[in-house]
């Protein structure tokens, strides 16, 4: 039998977050040793004998016998917690404690535990989806930066400390708690919709890794959905607009590896099945008063699914959606799109207008694509030479050879007087 | 057809479960090319990296490792080949070899006459 794809990666959340549990949030590194142990030994078994029916219980119960072996010759070096330092002070007691604390009902609910503890208020959102990636999707911290396009030594720091917070917090969250859940819940809901976009538009130049964590996200977007008090609109409006802006992964990259803006993308590439259950989900989002941004940004993303082409897009519908987005969650970033919209609807120098009302667009300073817009505008509008200088600068900006390329393109379709039908927004 | 043993030495695991997953695929292929081939008697088991060394006429007895951990035998194989020279080229596919393993190929001493 061959192993499902990312098993070890997908089971390591699982069983970090178990013996987490036993061991309690300052034993983090003891929890990590045991799974590594048990990924090697099924490595070394596994490869000769073969993947056996249930993997995941395999793991899990390579790691419980682990963990007995670990708290036979810890209990007294290392503290844990005071009922489990009792009972594994003898013999009679210690197996059967942690056959207990292993059981299937008990580890139900780890996996969002260690989700949940990993949103520490105290923490940074980008130490928060960090911790996430290298905890619960089991990346190292070497995948991690280079998910982030980080260095090593900036990741270490930054997952390191985020594991001191972790530890300082005794016990995992809760979750069958409503009052440790519900406060939480929206920063969960906003470091799985970073750990999307970072996915879907972060820096890094590799297709692979990006399309991983999009599908990290949802996996724990999906986790999180099993649960009644997770369920709530905003979570399947987020979910929704995962599913919809993945849709579109297929058609981002063309075959030569040129990423290609929402306006020149083939449409017919666009995955038909997600843009489904991104409906059914964007369905069940609307149950109740609750407006969150994420309903909002769904809803963008729907008007583009339902369009064949950019031409016949409700840009009209787009542009109150980003009105609404910008009253919601105003960022130099969202204004940007509005603004794009607003192009789409009411022509180029309409466009620019909006790009110039931008406040705080000194933060857009070195986003590559502010200053591509500028120039696509400027090219629509019959300003070739102000165009060609804003794509130079926005390709001196530009974060991977994908965007490089694309922004060549845009410079060289500025000596050749020829706009584009569409827009630099990269989405 | 001769035997051969083949012995893995060395080529942690390493420490990304993606990585780890990877390298157990490639393992799993290998294996399977072999036996498709017709070249594997025995897979063989996989050793623990640990144990204890009984020496000389005293018998003393001492923990493992016995070497560095990048001689460690961590497992073995028994393989069928034409002679030594294919049996070489047959442990080129190991996928240990990509971890800074390596295989140690010996033949199996033929006992009949």
């Amino acid at each position: 039998m061959e192993p499902s794809e990312h098993l070890f990666r997908h089971e390591a959340g699982r069983m970090v977050a178990t013996l987490t549990r036993i061991f309690g949030t300052h034993n983090l590194t003891l929890a990590e040793d045991v799974v590594q142990d048990a990924f090697c030994r099924a490595f070394e078994v596994w490869k000769v004998r073969g993947v056996p029916e249930n993997p995941s219980a395999w793991l899990m119960a390579t790691a419980k016998n682990r963990a007995i072996d670990v708290l036979r010759r810890e209990r007294t070096a290392r503290t844990f917690e005071p009922e489990l330092s009792r009972l594994i002070q003898s013999e009679w007691t210690l197996t059967p404690a942690v056959e207990e604390l292993f059981a299937t009902s008990a580890i139900k609910d780890d996996l969002l535990r260690m989700m949940f503890s990993c949103c520490h208020p105290r923490l940074g959102e980008e130490s928060q989806v960090a911790l996430m990636l290298n905890i619960l999707c089991g990346f190292t911290v070497d995948e991690v930066a280079s998910a982030f396009m980080s260095t090593h030594a900036a990741i270490e720091k930054r997952i390191s400390r985020a594991k001191k917070a972790l530890a300082s917090s005794k016990k995992l969250v809760e979750v069958s708690s409503i009052s440790e859940f519900s406060p939480r819940l929206p920063v969960v809901q906003r470091a799985l919709y970073l750990l999307f976009n970072e996915g879907y538009h972060g820096a890094s130049p590799e297709n692979a890794v990006r399309v991983d964590l999009c599908r990290e996200a949802m996996r724990l977007t999906a986790l999180l959905l099993e649960y009644p008090d997770g369920a709530v609109p905003a979570t399947y409006a987020l979910a929704a607009l995962m599913h919809l802006d993945a849709a579109r992964l297929p058609a981002r990259v063309d075959d030569l590896g040129n990423l290609n803006s929402l306006f020149e993308q083939d449409r017919s590439k666009w995955d038909l099945k997600l843009v489904a259950e991104g409906q059914r989900l964007l369905d069940l989002s609307a149950r109740g008063p609750e407006l969150s941004e994420y309903h909002i940004e769904a809803a963008i993303a729907w008007t583009h699914a339902i369009a064949d082409c950019a031409e016949n897009t409700d840009w009209e519908n787009i542009v109150s959606l980003y009105d609404k987005l910008v009253s919601i969650r105003p960022s130099p970033v969202v204004a940007l799109n509005r603004a794009i919209a607003i192009a789409q609807r009411d022509g180029p120098e309409r466009g620019l207008k909006a790009i110039h009302e931008i406040r705080d667009s000194d933060r857009l300073a070195t986003y590559p694509f502010y200053h591509a817009a500028l120039g696509e505008f400027e090219l629509r509008s019959g300003g070739r030479e102000a165009a060609q200088e804003h794509f130079r600068t926005a390709l001196a900006l530009a974060r991977n050879p994908m965007e490089r390329q694309f922004l060549t393109r845009r410079i060289n379709a500025c000596e050749r007087g020829t706009s584009l039908p569409g827009v630099a927004d990269a989405r | 057809m001769s035997e051969y043993v083949f012995l893995y030495r060395g080529g942690e695991a390493g420490r990304s479960p993606e990585r780890v997953q990877q390298s157990m695929q490639k393992w799993m292929a290998w294996f399977k090319d072999l036996g498709q081939r017709g070249h594997i008697k025995d897979q063989g088991q996989p050793l623990e990296r640990t144990g204890k060394i009984v020496k000389g006429k005293q018998k003393s007895v001492t923990d493992g490792p016995f070497a560095e951990a990048k001689d460690i035998v961590g497992g073995y194989t028994l393989i069928e080949a034409r002679d030594l020279e294919q049996a070489v080229e047959l442990s080129k596919g190991c996928p240990i070899l990509e971890v800074d393993g390596g295989v140690e190929v010996r033949p199996v001493m033929k006992l009949n006459m």
